[in-house]
């Protein structure tokens, strides 16, 4: 198997997950859209871990965990936050939060 | 060989168009569905990568817990669960044009500096060896030895992602 098709794969997703945080403004869909991305950096990672032999044939694996543990933490205060916006504002929609805008 | 590309290319055209349907879709439920596609493919793919013990960790995790999370949030967020018009702002069009600009820059950057590069071969070596170097063992002795402290500051931030989200979501 070529490399390529995996990392072309991963730059598909990231950048289909990236149109989702740019054009939707539901949260809930926004925060998706973020594990879309989440994902397709998880693809990149694993193969350029099956790139190498040796010991740094597991690194790709073991930082692989590791984001997919901080993406459950994400989710987490990501819902919690989407929430407490729908709570004040009796709705998740991102366009009218804009309480920051210069 | 063979079976592994024509594997590829069924995961990789699920995986893009059912992620494809996730950002275009009116219904917020089914865009939830169309997230377990997502994740089912890429975990899938994680095994044609070697990577057996992050594919079930991606289905436990991804699939069995983050998927329902996020339906505690539609439910909870009372998001019309019929049709909806009004899922995505006016800056559609901007944000077509910035993904397809980054997939363009992307590609050119990968197809130009990887070409026909292949990964090694595991179908010559032997079923030890194998496990030892990337299967499920190796990667827990990884994760116990050199991975140690990032193992245990995980642990701290998913104990504080816990305590943040209640207090977060917590009514007073």
């Amino acid at each position: 198997m070529l490399i390529n098709q995996f990392l072309l794969l991963g730059a598909a997703l990231f950048c289909i997950g990236v149109y989702g945080v740019l054009a939707r403004k539901n949260g809930v869909l926004v925060l998706m859209s973020i594990e879309l991305i989440l994902n397709a950096v998880n693809i990149n990672l694993l193969a350029f871990g099956a790139m190498h032999q040796g010991p740094a044939a597991i690194t790709g694996q073991v930082f692989a965990l590791f984001i997919i543990t901080v993406a459950a933490a994400e989710v987490g205060v990501g819902l919690a936050i989407v929430l407490l916006i729908y709570r004040n504002r009796t709705s998740v929609d991102l366009s009218e939060v804009d309480l920051m805008k210069g | 060989m063979i079976a592994e590309n024509i594997a590829f290319g069924v995961l990789a055209a699920s995986a893009v168009l059912a992620a494809l349907r996730l950002v275009t879709t009116k219904n917020v439920v089914h865009a939830a569905l169309y997230l377990v596609v997502v994740l089912a493919s890429v975990g899938a793919n994680y095994i044609l990568l070697a990577a057996e013990f992050v594919a079930v960790v991606q289905l436990l995790v991804y699939v069995g817990a983050i998927v329902v999370i996020f339906l505690f949030g539609v439910m909870l967020t009372r998001a019309q669960i019929g049709h909806e018009s009004e899922l995505d702002n006016d800056q559609r069009g901007i944000a077509l044009v910035t993904a397809l600009f980054l997939l363009g820059i992307l590609s050119y950057v990968l197809i130009d500096f990887f070409q026909d590069d292949k990964l090694p071969e595991l179908t010559g070596v032997s079923k030890a060896t194998l496990q030892a170097t990337r299967g499920t063992g190796a990667v827990g002795d990884a994760i116990f030895s050199t991975y140690l402290v990032p193992f245990e500051v995980v642990s701290v931030l998913l104990l504080a992602a816990l305590v943040g989200a209640i207090v977060l979501a917590r009514r007073d």
